[in-house]
């Protein structure tokens, strides 16, 4: 039995003090990485560029390399970026949400919605223009949150509710999108690339577009951290420390769907860096989401830029979509990852 | 009477439509450890729902300092009252420390982050439930009554006068029972007003200084356990035949109940 021991109080105030040093400075060494890897991301191609060329690329319209660089690869890059910040914290924000840790952008269907609006653009209206899908895929995910809420309880909500609603929605919506897909031939064809995510269509135009979403849903999610962290202990014990639990689930499904809507608008559902990403940002500042959050904000486009590159290597000259390299790439490792964490715990 | 910051007027109270408890009075005397009693769904822990806003009456009315208590604004409210809840999850992978620093949540703000104020009443918090020891270990490794000293930490952190417990004991053994239970009278003496809501009926005598009797959602005795505690009331709020008998610790009372048939010799 444990009893009462007198200890001299711990010195917490340095320790705290020293982690809270050791997390700045490991965003900080985050964001570095992610500097890193997009100028990375302008140099590595089909056509390889010197670094040099690059910021000559970037900057001068004298280059040679700078409808390259310019053109192609700087929104390619920030499309990434955008896709990242979008799929990491949807998925942080997605799990605390549903206090489920499996779950991932796609859970709540508002992947689903947003897809199911572009393949019904594609192919009942005729939209042609990944510029035209933006629109499509925000309202798609709308609808599907709006619905989601509603099926899953309103006022009464709970996270297995939601979670539920948000599976039987996506089966639903998806099966309309097979069915749309396998029934129109030519739309099949445009849906291909999209449907598997890729970033090489990258166009300044949409990046222009989709960034301010994604600003806007990432304030959304930073903004619900603290009271997210309190519903983590259950809705009766968050109500108790002075959270609403109403209104942070309403102000998180807002956050996920313009974060999910401008992901999918931009380079379709890239699956699996939404689940992932989270769990292995999970190691390095443990369950407080203040630091999650902004750490998987960071860490996603790192992760889907290198992605992205090794795609554009390994297939030299062709490529591989991102959507792809993810799963081929994070799928045996995040099961390697699984199996040695569950291995320490026990 | 005594004062009573906190109390319930006419509560009726309701799950969607399953009624629970109508014209419910109750007040909690300042100052005390107020215990609430009564059989299996006879409404103790839907009254603390209440009593914590957790749950809104659908008649009636809480009132803390004479103001309704929905009219309260939420950090305010939980600057005043604390609430352990019955079932609470800790986060995958929390330290002790970090759960029971969760308690300050309506200490701080988007402006008002993380103070060497909370740092003291983070420690203090776990100094006085014995846990400071157990300050860097996972939540999830701990023993059941270790977990419960943590979660009650944590409430402490949010530094209220009144704390609310639904049912602190439950699924501990005896002796962590009444380590939490003294550390409960603890809290109290050094001036918080407690309210638990307990099952076993002699710790609740042993404990409280004001006992609440409840039966089907009705308030069917409260005052001191040695006023209220009788063969006659257990009999008629339990069901159950007893003999009431001095505990030779306390002097509280003890229920003892009646051998339906005499021990085999």
């Amino acid at each position: 039995m444990s009893t009462l021991v007198e200890t001299p109080s711990p010195p917490t105030a340095r320790a705290v003090g020293a982690r809270r040093s050791a997390r700045v400075a490991g965003l900080v060494a985050a964001l570095l990485a992610l500097g890193v890897v997009s100028v990375a991301s302008l140099a590595v191609g089909a056509r390889p560029l010197p670094i040099g060329d690059v910021w000559g690329g970037l900057t001068d319209p004298a280059s040679p390399a700078y409808t390259l660089v310019h053109d192609m690869r700087l929104p390619r890059t920030a499309l990434g970026v955008l896709a990242g910040i979008c799929l990491g914290l949807g998925g942080a924000v997605m799990q605390a949400l549903t206090r489920n840790p499996i779950a991932d952008p796609g859970l709540l269907g508002i992947n689903a919605g947003a897809s199911a609006a572009v393949v019904t653009a594609i192919s009942v209206l005729g939209v042609t223009s990944f510029l035209g899908f933006v629109w499509f895929s925000f309202a798609g995910a709308g609808i599907v949150a709006v619905l989601l809420y509603a099926i899953g309880g309103g006022r009464g909500a709970t996270p297995a509710r939601l979670a539920l609603a948000g599976s039987a929605l996506s089966a639903a919506l998806f099966s309309y999108v097979n069915a749309v897909m396998l029934l129109d031939t030519a739309a099949l064809d445009r849906m291909r690339f999209w449907t598997v995510g890729s970033l090489a269509a990258g166009d300044p135009a949409i990046v222009a577009r989709v960034a301010p979403f994604v600003g806007l849903g990432l304030l959304l999610a930073l903004g619900v951290a603290r009271p997210l962290n309190a519903m983590a202990m259950g809705d009766d014990a968050a109500r108790g420390l002075g959270a609403n639990p109403r209104r942070t689930r309403v102000v998180a499904i807002a956050a996920i769907t313009l974060l999910c809507g401008a992901a999918t608008a931009a380079c379709g559902p890239i699956v699996f860096v939404g689940l992932m990403v989270p769990h292995l940002v999970r190691v390095l500042t443990g369950p407080d989401l203040r630091w999650l959050l902004p750490y998987c904000a960071v860490l996603a486009p790192v992760i889907l830029l290198v992605a992205d590159i090794t795609g554009r290597v390994v297939a030299r000259p062709s490529e591989l979509q991102v959507g792809i390299v993810t799963v081929v790439l994070g799928g045996p490792f995040f099961l390697y990852f699984v199996r040695r964490r569950r291995m320490e715990r026990s | 009477m005594t004062d009573a910051r906190l109390s319930g007027e006419k509560l009726t109270l309701a799950y969607d439509k399953r009624t629970i408890a109508q014209n419910l009075t109750v007040a909690i005397p300042d100052g005390s450890f107020t215990v609430i009693v009564g059989p299996n769904a006879c409404g103790k822990s839907t009254l603390l729902r209440a009593l914590s806003r957790v749950l809104t009456p659908k008649d009636g009315a809480v009132l803390l300092d004479g103001e309704r208590i929905s009219a309260w604004p939420a950090k305010r409210l939980a600057r005043t009252l604390g609430l352990l809840p019955q079932s609470s999850i800790a986060p995958d992978g929390i330290t002790v420390t970090d759960l029971v620093a969760r308690g300050r949540y309506p200490h701080q703000g988007l402006l008002r982050q993380w103070s060497r104020e909370d740092e003291r009443v983070v420690a203090e918090s776990m100094d006085a439930t014995g846990v400071g020891a157990l300050a860097d270990r996972y939540v999830d490794e701990l023993s059941g009554g270790q977990r419960q000293r943590v979660w009650i930490a944590m409430a402490l952190a949010q530094q209220t006068p009144i704390l609310l417990l639904d049912e602190p004991t439950t699924f501990l053994d005896i002796a962590h029972q009444i380590e939490v239970l003294d550390l409960c009278a603890d809290l109290h003496e050094q001036g918080r007003t407690v309210v638990a809501v307990l099952h076993d009926l002699n710790h609740a005598a042993r404990y409280a200084t004001h006992l609440v009797a409840l039966h089907d959602g009705r308030l069917v005795a409260e005052g001191a356990p040695g006023d209220v505690v009788t063969a006659e009331l257990v009999e008629s709020v339990f069901g159950m035949p007893c003999r009431v008998i001095d505990d030779p610790e306390t002097g509280t009372p003890l229920v003892v109940p009646a051998a339906r048939r005499k021990a085999v010799a």
